[in-house]
């Protein structure tokens, strides 16, 4: 909660007049028993009717009155909680886009993109509302017993006895649902991952046909979920019954004592009609707290959630006295005795790696599933830290380069390949904001994607839908390395990213990329040994070790791994 | 038309509430013994004061039995409306189960095409969000809407009970307050669906960003990100700001019209006792108290109605999903497919998803049982449709395809599914731990089998590397697993189930070779004697197949074995040669 606090500083103002106006209304309801028991005592038991109309004006006044004091009350609150929405999602926003790969893995898209709506919505409702009225109704409620004693000061202890009572009850019914209320938002977690999950995999779910057991197994979270919900609701329901009791207990206890003042002529009819009323707003006034205080809890169990992700700090500080690089070194890039485990997990990714690319060169990473190969490559862009030793990009420790220098002049094609929603053109500027088309063409053209483009009816204005939706997965993954070319990197890294291509396009884009004007540093992941086989410097990795480095016909005489995957894939030349 | 949808909905709601009638019943006859006894509580504080006059004039013995009355009422309001809590609380979770158990299984049968076009973050969101609205909605409803009916009337009820000048004149005023609200009703609809309008634009933003973040940080482009984001976030906060503040009149104003009544029924009320003496100070109370109680459901009514248009709007919309067409039902009596030999036929198939635009035409197979068939061709050449149309997730337009010599759409979609392996190119785990994933196909396999398939796959070696074996709980979409790793979790799945015919989607295009070797070798043994379908890019993977379709476009332009399609030197042997390429 306490980080979220900031995010209000900036509308302190609003903060302090909307409850201050809400008070005032406050105030003025309160005047409104006092002028009724002067109706009755003064009015009516000396019949007169001028008297009688002109308080019913002074009523008047105060509803009036409290009215603009409700809506200048209402509009700030509403600013300031609004303002301190958008302001923390921003924030929050802003938090995610500095996290590392490591929290991305670990927090999950899901989980970050329901704090960043429905979470935010409910704590923004929340502050809204407590500022509506959190001051409010405790204000009504020690108000009444304040305005009790000048009505009555003995009459008015029933009142002081009254409210810690009624404090202990909504405290404690509050204490007891916020942990519940908490594992209820788990459950529905449960549920909403159940559903999630059927839907992704409709398809082999349907080949092992699950259905049944699917829905077996949604029908006891989804019960669970219900029982749960129920449990807490029990709990909720006895707060406005145990309310009621006791304020309506301290009507009794009142009505028998103020008939003994009056008995005794220390109290007038009208002053005991007067203390009935400061009851019963004092009654009205919990029925809102208890609504109010099921919304506060909400929004407390939303803001922990959200505070969660805000206190994650980044894993990969950027170092203060970050350098520039020097763009000129020969050598490009310098893996030392590298080590790497991934976060919770019990072996290492990568062990003792070292090896030298120079500036230029192709080098080409080949190697088992879960040998190592991604990691060894996006270490160089730092998207993770090794654990053990030092990668070197243009001869400078990547620790002591400022991350976004660094990146400048990487590109990495991921696996996936991923657009965004947007046309063809914003996409691929991606690579180099404002890039003129002639660029754009001319990194279409080595992607071997100009024909994709040229295909489409609005050419580079082409609208590409969300994930890329209209395209086909050849289409897509050319596009991802044009864009990756559009940066004119000086390091270009391949991350298994020719896939999706066939034999012929994957030899045509290798080719053009030898022929680029600038050539880069080419890091080639592939399985394929054609892909890499022409590459200056070879890696091959197998568990995580680096078995072999060399040329291909150094490795082929050298390597039983590289022979094992070379000889699988040209099986005559091993003959 | 729209009134007409809206009450097919209400119907549709009222069906799955029809189910909870005693809890409906109850909390209905709760509601009213808690409302009448609430305000009869108002009556009997003012037969007390009544009785209070002054000094030296009041009648103790006549107000011990009243206070005792009020007691006991007060005691039976308590309880009743507990009791009403919890049948409300009952009532709509249990709905709201009910609903999304429809919902659920609904998903289950609806045919994969309608599936296919439907972003499932948006399914999701009907059966998860939409439902919790309406819940919020529904139970809002239950406690404030009959509530705050049988208040006003009550209330109304005791007031002209005691006064009918007065409770004219509060009738009078009420209109005034319906007004009001349904003013402010209709110029904040305009701002709240400028809001709806933009947190949709928002939340689209968020989960594209969010989802790829990764690539985000890869291009550096966090700052651009931002900007967009700010952008919309800066539109969503104006119209935010005016749709809350708007929306937030509707109760100023109201309690306002709330203090006009109150002064006019102490104004009228003591003339009337200045006057005629027609009321006593005590009803005069009661009354005044009433004249608070009569306003407030009015407040709370506006709102429920808001709150209930809401729920309805989502109700609808999980509606829409469960209302859905199901599957074309299995024939009817359909057979169970048994004792398969692995043959399979296609004859004269047609198949488009969608009408306009053609894809496969006038297709002829056949496979004789044990027979390996690959598959290749440029992606979107309608490999997968084959698959698609195997399994029967799609049915066929025209023709005729049989396994075993029965036709596929005489047969029941379980039996002919179960013949089938299937590993497909988009690896899919669930979260849980690796031995359930494993045990999917086969939920009696025991330790031994799932052992015994992991080490034919060579999946065992990393299982048993990770930090809790087999025991490891993954997370959606297998979490840190590399993709490889998945790829070969779900070719261990197929290798525990063992079916008689196999299909692999491009299933080795993300395994390494030389693991795809080990995996080779041991699908070599699963193949023999089982008619297998294979679509794969590498053609290393598929030269010893039995028949090799060439695909383009939809059409099988060229069919043979790997030597013969050499020989004819078409498509298949320029695809070929490429590979050699440098």
């Amino acid at each position: 909660m306490k980080t979220l606090f900031p995010f209000l500083k900036p509308y302190r103002k609003e903060c302090i007049i909307s409850p201050l106006f809400k008070l005032l209304e406050a105030l003025l309801e309160l005047f409104v028993p006092l002028i009724m028991a002067a109706i009755i005592d003064h009015g009516i038991a000396a019949s007169d009717k001028g008297y009688v109309i002109r308080l019913g004006f002074a009523l008047l006044g105060l509803g009036l009155l409290g009215f603009g004091a409700s809506i200048t009350a209402q509009y700030f609150a509403a600013k300031a909680a609004v303002g301190f929405g958008a302001h923390l999602k921003s924030a929050l926003f802003a938090h995610i886009q500095r996290f590392s790969y490591t929290e991305l893995d670990r927090i999950g898209s899901s989980t970050l993109i329901n704090r960043l709506t429905s979470d935010l919505n409910q704590v923004q409702t929340g502050v809204n509302m407590t500022l509506r009225l959190l001051l409010r109704s405790p204000f009504i409620v020690f108000g009444a017993m304040i305005m009790a004693f000048t009505v009555d000061s003995k009459i008015a202890l029933i009142f002081v006895g009254l409210i810690p009572l009624l404090a202990a009850v909504v405290i404690g019914i509050m204490r007891l649902t916020l942990p519940r209320h908490k594992e209820v938002q788990g459950q529905l977690d449960r549920v909403l991952l159940g559903t999630r999950e059927t839907l992704t995999g409709v398809r082999v779910l349907r080949a092992f046909n699950k259905e049944e057991d699917e829905i077996k197994q949604f029908s006891e979270d989804n019960t669970r979920l219900a029982d749960m919900q129920q449990r807490v609701g029990r709990l909720s329901a006895l707060m406005n019954p145990l309310t009621f009791v006791l304020v309506n207990g301290a009507l009794v206890v009142l009505l028998w004592n103020g008939a003994w003042q009056v008995e005794l002529g220390i109290l007038s009819q009208g002053a005991v009609v007067a203390l009935v009323n400061y009851l019963s707003q004092i009654l009205v006034e919990l029925i809102k707290l208890a609504n109010l205080i099921v919304t506060i809890t909400k929004a407390i169990a939303c803001a922990n959630r959200i505070e969660t992700v805000l206190l994650q700090e980044p894993s990969m500080a950027e170092t203060p006295s970050a350098r520039a690089v020097p763009v000129n070194a020969s050598e490009s890039v310098c893996f030392d005795h590298v080590s790497t485990r991934y976060q919770n997990a019990s072996d290492d990714s990568l062990t003792d790696v070292s090896f030298r690319a120079l500036r230029g060169q192709t080098i080409g990473v080949i190697g088992g599933t879960g040998s190592g190969k991604s990691t060894l490559v996006n270490l160089i862009p730092r998207f993770y830290d090794a654990s053990f030793g030092t990668v070197a990009v243009g001869g400078v420790d990547v620790k002591e380069q400022s991350t976004e220098a660094l990146r400048e002049q990487i590109a990495i094609v991921p696996q996936k390949a991923v657009l965004f929603k947007g046309t063809i053109r914003e996409n691929l500027q991606w690579g180099k904001q404002g890039a003129a088309d002639a660029e754009l063409w001319e990194a279409l053209e080595t992607a071997q994607a100009a024909d994709v483009v040229k295909g489409k009816s609005s050419g580079l204005d082409e609208f590409i839908e969300q994930n890329g939706r209209n395209l086909s997965g050849g289409q897509r993954q050319r596009l991802t390395i044009a864009r990756a070319l559009v940066k004119k990197p000086s390091i270009l890294i391949l991350d298994d990213s020719a896939s999706a291509l066939d034999y012929a396009t994957d030899a045509a884009l290798r080719k053009a990329l030898r022929e680029m004007q600038s050539p880069a540093t080419v890091f080639i992941v592939s399985q394929r040994a054609s892909s890499i086989r022409f590459a200056d410097l070879i890696l091959v990795l197998d568990d995580g070790e680096l078995v072999g480095s060399g040329t291909h016909d150094q490795l082929l005489q050298s390597c039983d791994v590289y022979q094992d995957i070379y000889y699988s894939q040209y099986p005559k030349e091993a003959i | 038309m729209k009134n007409k949808a809206r009450k097919k909905t209400l119907t549709k709601i009222l069906l799955y509430i029809g189910r909870y009638r005693f809890h409906l019943i109850a909390s209905l006859i709760l509601c009213i013994i808690t409302v009448a006894s609430t305000l009869y509580v108002p009556i009997l504080t003012g037969r007390i004061i009544d009785l209070i006059v002054g000094a030296g004039n009041v009648d103790f013995s006549l107000i011990l039995p009243i206070l005792l009355q009020i007691a006991v009422f007060v005691g039976i309001t308590a309880v009743t409306q507990w009791l009403m809590g919890l049948c409300n609380n009952h009532m709509t979770y249990l709905t709201v189960r009910d609903i999304r158990a429809d919902a659920f299984s609904r998903i289950q049968h609806l045919p994969l095409s309608y599936l296919d076009q439907s972003p499932t973050g948006d399914l999701v969101s009907r059966v998860i969000a939409d439902v919790d609205q309406f819940a919020d909605g529904l139970l809002m409803g239950f406690t404030q809407l009959f509530t705050g009916i049988l208040t006003i009337l009550g209330t109304l009820y005791f007031m002209f009970s005691v006064n009918a000048i007065i409770a004219i004149a509060v009738v009078v005023i009420t209109p005034l307050s319906l007004v009001v609200s349904a003013v402010i009703a209709k110029s904040t609809y305009k701002m709240f669906l400028l809001q709806t309008k933009t947190r949709g634009e928002q939340t689209a933003l968020i989960d594209e960003m969010i989802t790829n973040q990764k690539v985000v940080r890869a291009f550096s482009m966090e700052d651009e990100v931002q900007e967009r984001f700010d952008e919309v976030n800066e539109r969503l906060e104006g119209f935010s700001l005016r749709a809350i503040f708007y929306s937030s009149i509707t109760n100023p104003a109201t309690r306002f019209i709330n203090a006009l009544v109150y002064a006019c029924v102490g104004v009228v009320g003591a003339i009337i006792a200045i006057t005629s003496g027609g009321i006593s100070i005590g009803q005069l109370s009661a009354i005044l108290s009433y004249a608070n109680q009569y306003t407030k459901p009015f407040n709370e009514i506006s709102g429920v109605v808001t709150e209930l248009q809401g729920a309805l709007a989502c109700a609808d919309r999980v509606f829409e999903l469960i209302d859905q067409p199901i599957e074309f039902p299995d024939k009817s009596p359909a057979q169970s497919l048994d004792h398969v030999d692995g043959s399979a036929s296609l004859t004269d198939v047609s198949f488009s998803y969608v009408p306009e635009q053609r894809l496969i035409e006038h297709f002829n197979l056949s496979v004789k049982p044990g027979q390996r068939v690959a598959i290749v061709g440029p992606t979107g050449c309608g490999k997968t449709t084959l698959i698609n149309l195997l399994m029967r997730f799609y049915d066929v337009n025209a023709g005729e395809i049989t396994v075993s010599g029965q036709c596929i759409m005489d047969v029941t979609r379980h039996s002919l599914r179960a013949n089938f392996g299937m590993v497909l190119q988009e690896t899919w785990l669930r979260s849980g731990t690796i031995r359930d994933n494993i045990k999917m196909a086969r939920m009696d396999a025991t330790d031994e089998e799932i052992i015994t398939a992991s080490k034919a796959t060579h999946a065992h070696s990393f299982i048993k590397r990770l930090p809790n074996g087999y025991d490891t709980v993954i997370s959606e979409d297998g979490g840190n697993l590399s993709q490889g790793q998945k790829q070969l979790l779900c070719i261990t799945r197929v290798m525990l189930a063992l079916p008689p015919m196999l299909i692999l989607d491009e299933a080795t295009s993300s395994i390494d070779t030389r693991t795809e070797q080990r995996i080779q070798r041991a699908f070599e043994k699963l193949m023999t004697g089982r008619t297998s379908f294979i679509v794969a890019h590498r053609l290393s993977t598929i030269q010893n197949a039995d028949i090799i379709l060439v695909m383009n476009q939809g059409n099988v332009i060229e069919q043979g074995t790997h030597e013969e399609l050499l020989a004819a030197n078409g498509f298949y042997a320029k695809l070929y040669q490429s590979q050699f390429a440098a």
